[in-house]
């Protein structure tokens, strides 16, 4: 009876891992509780306004606050005289951060469409926005570069400030070029591969920088403690690296910074950027008075941060028979006006698609990112695999319609397997794979064998598209998960955790690995929200880290505890540690020698990571004969109750972290079945099944919601979600009137079922899930509609029209 | 805004409340301000359903509502509907379809005020209430955003708690699922 | 008030009051003047401009007698929260091309009432500058209408990108194009090209090409070019629908003058 089971074999008797617990904060949400940023800042606040650019690239060659300083109830009007000279990032990334240092909190130089100008900070809402409208801006106007096909080595070069810096010289930035960074990454012999090809697609795809569009738009409080120190209360993925971006805007020292994260509205990545925080903290560090920033809409779609928009071309070389043996990705990825998440969003797009088909004796993928002046690109959910995927199943589709193949078969002739070493994934070693699986079980719901790819139904063809996806589970080697356990009196445990949850349910999903590692109800454990002035440090919740990432370290957590409870519990009834056995309830005494260390398998790792001992751990815990009998015994809650007496007393505390060398890729499968049109072209559709091989699932409804909504975001990005820019650079789907997420009117009932293998470096088996499922929708819709109209749409949305006429 | 206030009085989740108003304020605004926070503002369009509330026992977009036109009437928002949103909030709460929670408010408005239309339309009819069909679910409640849950979820929770509600039809329902 | 105050506005529902960072200096309100009724006389629906989408699109008597393109026309404007406060006078009084209220109302035989200008035809008032008069009443008069409604949203509850309605009343058909995106267009039958009860091939063919004789312009819903070519979809099938053909061959017919139309085959 080891107590944590890490083993593929006792996952079926595992009691709170896998069993749909409703999430701690559902009855709080669902009665509308005060729990959001805006339902917590003080009523006091100074509410805070932004200016922004009317202009695509100016310099502000004066700027005059005389009249906006006038109106009654305005108390400060800022502009980029009155902030710190020091750049920065808002990426949301571990330091030193990936992405280049070239941001101000006001710049004297706008660059792009919605850049922030001037902060207005007033006693009401109607007396900010009076001042706003009295601020005299005169601008040089400059040429823009609004093109990204155009932008690398354009005369007009968007980023020439002398304090401008980059913490990596591998991301290869060349500013002067408007390159925010490039790289290569070559397996094989690329040339020699493509001569021995019968056939090659050779295309190009692109997908557009679409908005996360979380319900909850961007909004922040700060106020000053009683110690003088800054506390932003954020709706953020990324506390942790907040508290750094505020520090450095303000260019203070981040011990004088707090960051506290309530419950959030939906992040998608937007939210792993700092947004408007250090607006709110730069005023209230001014006037010594608490202050909030709201985001309207129009500023969360138009002056934020949104999806890379990529252009992705694909050679892809095959055999006739199907076999895939050359694959060369080429994607230029659109930065915007400043550099968060560039160097590395990109790297995903060839990263996370091309190991699908790991087989190829030779792939190259090679990337620009340039910066142009359009609102700047941040995380989306899928970080780039979601376009490469876009590109690379695309091409595959294309590449089986063209030899007349069976989508699905093209696939399992080519598709990686476990044991296999990923050349375009770092070298990394596949440890768990269930992909094959994922898409044969999504043939046999939809009944593809029964149907052909094209149906004629009168006024409307029904097509059928699929779509294979792969992300990975944390940063390799970068992310740190940690959580801090603590024995309370009666024998309640508290979970500090540092990992955001901003409506996944990622503190449900952590209290149940503790309850299981614990042995106790997950009502037992109670888990803490973020503030970095007491949390345990987390990079964040983003590249899909919680489950994985702080799920390991709660179970190192919860292993360490045990241990403390014994050696605890084995002082007060006099008896050696090793003899004393924890069962959730009660801590067991046994006679010297009953008790054996149980012999949990330790799975097979390579041999080419530094810290495989990290991963390699198996719990090895007591176990005891089923007949042996307990010499002495107490209850948990009586060694609880006695370690909070005084005396010989410590509340017990465990703290664990966790990093992986490897980021173990969740797979899943997705097939579409749409209606267009024949006379409109409008696409509908009316069937989307996918399986998902996510590892252990921990919680099946919030597993199943997850990839339900991120299919349903990616039907968005498939057909309805057309970001559009004027000629000056103005972006005209600025509202929830021109922007068109979908209604509930434009998603089916979406069927998904799990597939899960088991990943041996996972707690008890897990992987992500986050945003592997929001990458197969745009393929698998594409392929669809091309076969039931005869043509590829390769730029998306797919529109009726573009269904209609082609591209 | 127009820099002159009115005073207006409305009932406010079974309570009168009198206040000097500015008379475009918006019904979103004023609420929020009484402390009313399950009603989200999230578009300004009167596209995402977030601040809707009753008026006079009808779901509207507070939003879109001036003070002018709210002045001596009802308005109910989630915080007056405890009771009354309890098993629907259940049945969400056990599909996980709440997500981040942020639409939960807006959506439980609309779903129990779909409810009480289906109840009344019947009554005066002078029929029994019927189940909705899923089509008139999602037709019913379109103009309610969420971008986390893809909807699913929300139509099982929705359909389910319709069934207990509706008993007499929700025998089909459940044959129906199960097919 | 409204003419003697300077730029006040007579508040409809009050749904996009708020869209323009414009000061609006003074409100009139009048939905407490009664208007917020459909009544029926010998021969009219008389429907108050405070009567609200919804209201219209649950009229049970005014829906049947006009063939249910009225409900069928706002069904999917946004939201039925957002319906139970948009009134019908705001939408015809806006006058906004891409409404699908005033493309259902054109095709029926249709008269706004008026303070200042009295009873004015739809199709005139939808050209009439946008003087400070009072809307207070939409007429649809009585006639044994068939009638189809006609649409295509990019996404479920977006604006139409080209919105049409057939209706055949008093023996002829009048045929209204929406959404261009300019103001809605209304083709009587001759124009059309269409005569007969059940139209034939050629009629249809006819009126696909009347309407695409109309003037399009493309913006963020659509091309010139697609909104062409879907006006023309959308007319003949409001006039398949409209029509409601006797014999299965009639109806053949004219399902095969649509499939001509397909882009995709």
């Amino acid at each position: 009876m080891s107590m944590i089971v890490t083993r593929e074999s006792e996952r079926a008797n595992l009691s709170c891992v896998g069993a749909p617990v409703v999430k701690r904060d559902a009855a709080a949400l669902l009665s509308g509780k005060p729990v959001f940023t805006n339902d917590l800042a003080p009523a006091d606040a100074l509410i805070v306004k932004i200016l922004h650019s009317p202009h695509a690239f100016a310099r502000i060659r004066d700027i005059d606050t005389s009249r906006a300083l006038k109106v009654p109830g305005v108390v400060a009007v800022y502009t980029y005289k009155d902030v710190p000279n020091k750049r920065f990032t808002l990426a949301g990334q571990s330091y030193p951060e990936a992405s280049p240092y070239d941001r101000l909190i006001l710049d004297q130089v706008v660059r792009y469409v919605g850049d922030e100008v001037a902060i207005v900070a007033a006693e009401t809402e109607d007396a900010a926005r009076s001042a706003l409208k009295l601020i005299k801006v005169d601008y040089e106007v400059m040429e823009p570069v609004l093109d990204f096909t155009r932008a690398k080595g354009n005369p007009v070069v968007i980023h020439t400030e002398d304090n401008y810096h980059v913490n990596g010289a591998w991301i290869n930035n060349d500013r002067a070029r408007n390159v925010v960074a490039s790289g290569l990454s070559a397996h094989g012999d690329l040339e020699a591969a493509f001569a021995e090809c019968d056939i090659v697609v050779d295309e190009t795809y692109h997908t557009l920088a679409d908005n996360q569009g979380m319900m909850e738009t961007f909004r922040s409080f700060a106020e000053i403690d009683a110690y003088g120190r800054i506390t932003v209360t954020a709706s953020t993925q990324v506390p942790f690296h907040v508290r750094r971006m505020v520090a450095n805007a303000l260019d203070i020292p981040q011990s004088r910074v707090r960051v506290v994260k309530p419950r959030i509205g939906g992040g998608f990545g937007a939210k792993q950027s700092g947004c408007n925080e250090i607006f709110c903290a730069f005023v209230t560090a001014k006037t010594g008075r608490p202050s909030k920033v709201v985001y309207t809409r129009e500023e969360t779609l138009a002056s934020s941060n949104s999806r890379h928009e990529m252009q992705m071309h694909v050679r892809l070389g095959a055999k006739n028979d199907g076999t895939i043996v050359a694959i060369d990705l080429y994607t230029l990825s659109n930065q915007g006006a400043y550099g968060e998440h560039g160097p590395t969003t990109v790297g995903l797009s060839g990263h996370k698609s091309l190991p699908l088909y790991n087989h190829a004796k030779a792939t190259r993928f090679a990337f620009d990112v340039v910066y142009t002046n359009t609102m700047p690109a941040g995380a989306y959910r899928g970080y780039g695999a979601t376009q490469g995927l876009f590109a690379v199943e695309s091409a595959v589709n294309e590449l089986a319609d063209r030899l007349g193949m069976d989508p699905c078969e093209i696939r399992f002739k080519n598709l990686v397997t476990p044991g296999e070493r990923l050349a375009q994934y770092d070298d990394n070693e596949l440890y768990s794979c269930n992909v094959s699986a994922c898409l044969r079980r999504a043939m046999e719901m939809i009944g593809w064998d029964d149907k052909p790819l094209a149906r004629d139904l009168g006024d409307r063809v029904r097509g059928l598209g699929v779509a294979l996806s792969m992300q990975g589970s944390a940063i390799a080697k970068i992310d740190i998960g940690s959580v801090d356990l603590r024995l309370e009196e009666t024998g309640f445990y508290t979970l500090s955790v540092g990992a955001t949850d901003m409506g996944t349910g990622s503190d449900t999903i952590l209290a149940q690995f503790a309850a299981e590692a614990l042995r106790c109800d997950t009502d037992r454990i109670v888990v803490h929200g973020v503030d970095t002035d007491v949390s345990p440090f987390d990079t964040g919740s983003y590249a899909s880290a919680s489950t994985y990432l702080t799920g390991m370290a709660t179970i190192k957590a919860s292993e360490r505890l045990i241990a403390e409870l014994r050696q605890r519990a084995a002082g007060f009834m006099g008896v050696d540690a090793d003899d004393v056995l924890f069962d959730g309830e009660r801590l067991l005494a046994f006679a010297p020698g009953t008790l054996a260390e149980g012999g949990a398998d330790i799975p097979e790792f390579s041999g080419i990571y530094d810290d495989v001992e990290a991963i390699a751990r198996s719990y090895r815990l007591a176990e005891r004969a089923p007949e042996a009998e307990p010499v002495a015994e107490m209850t948990l809650a009586e060694l609880a109750n006695r370690l909070v007496a005084g005396g010989d007393g410590d509340c017990l505390t465990a703290h664990a972290a966790a990093s992986s060398p490897t980021s173990p890729p969740p797979f899943m499968s997705g097939i579409a079945e749409v209606d267009v049109d024949k006379a409109t072209g409008k696409v509908t559709v009316v069937d989307y099944v996918s399986v998902v091989d996510c590892g252990t699932v921990v919680n099946e409804n919030l597993a199943r919601v997850q990839a339900e909504g991120g299919i349903a975001q990616g039907i968005g990005m498939a057909l309805t979600e057309d970001v559009q820019y004027s000629g000056r650079g103005r972006m005209r789907t600025r509202s929830l009137m021109t922007y068109k997420m979908p209604t509930r009117l434009d998603v089916p009932d979406i069927r998904v079922e799990f597939a899960p293998s088991y990943e041996p470096t996972g707690p008890f088996g897990a992987k992500s899930i986050g945003e592997v499922v929001i990458n197969t929708p745009s393929p698998a819709i594409a392929s669809a509609v091309a076969h039931a109209t005869g043509h590829y749409v390769r730029t998306l949305p797919i529109t009726p029209e573009k269904a209609l006429f082609g591209e | 805004m127009s820099g002159k206030t009115m005073d207006i009085s409305i009932n406010l989740n079974g309570k009168r409340v009198a206040a000097s108003v500015s008379p475009d304020l918006s019904l979103l605004a004023f609420v929020r301000a009484q402390g009313c926070k399950s009603v989200k503002c999230a578009c300004e369009t009167t596209n995402c359903g977030l601040c809707t509330v009753w008026l006079d026992g009808q779901a509207v977009l507070s939003c879109a509502v001036p003070m002018a036109r709210a002045n001596g009437h009802a308005v109910m928002t989630l915080e007056g509907l405890q009771a009354e949103s309890a098993d629907f909030a259940r049945c969400m709460a056990e599909e996980g379809a709440e997500q981040c929670g942020f639409c939960s408010p807006g959506l439980i408005m609309n779903v129990l005020s779909m409810e009480r239309e289906i109840r009344e339309r019947a009554a005066a009819a002078g029929e029994e209430p019927q189940m909705p069909s899923d089509e008139e679910m999602d037709s019913y409640l379109a103009g309610n955003l969420c971008r986390c849950t893809g909807y699913t979820s929300q139509r099982r929770a929705i359909r389910r708690y319709m069934a207990s509600r509706f008993a007499a039809c929700a025998q089909a329902v459940v044959a129906g699922q199960e097919e | 008030m409204l003419r003697f105050r300077k730029g006040a506005q007579i508040l409809g529902g009050g749904m996009w009051m708020r869209l323009s960072d414009r000061t609006i200096p003074c409100v009139i309100d009048l939905s407490d003047c009664g208007l917020d009724k459909i009544e029926e006389t010998e021969d009219e629906y008389r429907i108050g401009a405070y009567v609200t989408l919804r209201d219209l699109e649950c009229a049970g008597v005014l829906n049947d007698a006009c063939d249910g393109v009225l409900a069928a026309a706002v069904r999917d404007i946004v939201g039925v929260q957002f319906r139970r406060s948009a009134t019908v006078g705001g939408s015809v009084f806006g006058r906004f091309g891409f409404s699908d209220v005033i493309c259902a109302l054109l095709a029926l035989d249709t008269e706004v009432e008026l303070v200042e200008a009295g009873r004015v035809p739809l199709a005139t008032f939808i050209d009439m500058p946008y003087e400070l008069d009072v809307l207070t009443h939409i007429i649809v008069k009585k006639h044994d209408y068939q009638a189809s409604y006609q649409c295509l949203r990019k996404a479920a509850t977006d604006f139409a990108t080209v919105n049409a309605c057939a209706a055949r009343w008093d023996g002829a058909w009048h045929l209204a194009v929406g959404a261009r995106p300019a103001k809605a267009r209304l083709l009587s039958g001759a124009e059309a090209g269409v005569v007969s009860a059940e139209p034939s091939c050629d009629e249809l063919a006819h009126a696909i090409e009347a309407v695409r004789g109309l003037t399009y312009s493309s913006n963020l819903w659509g091309s010139e070019r697609y909104r062409r070519h879907l006006a023309g979809v959308l007319a003949a099938r409001a006039l398949v629908e409209a029509a409601r053909y006797t014999s299965p061959e009639g109806l053949e017919a004219a399902r095969a003058a649509c499939a001509r139309e397909e882009a995709i085959r």
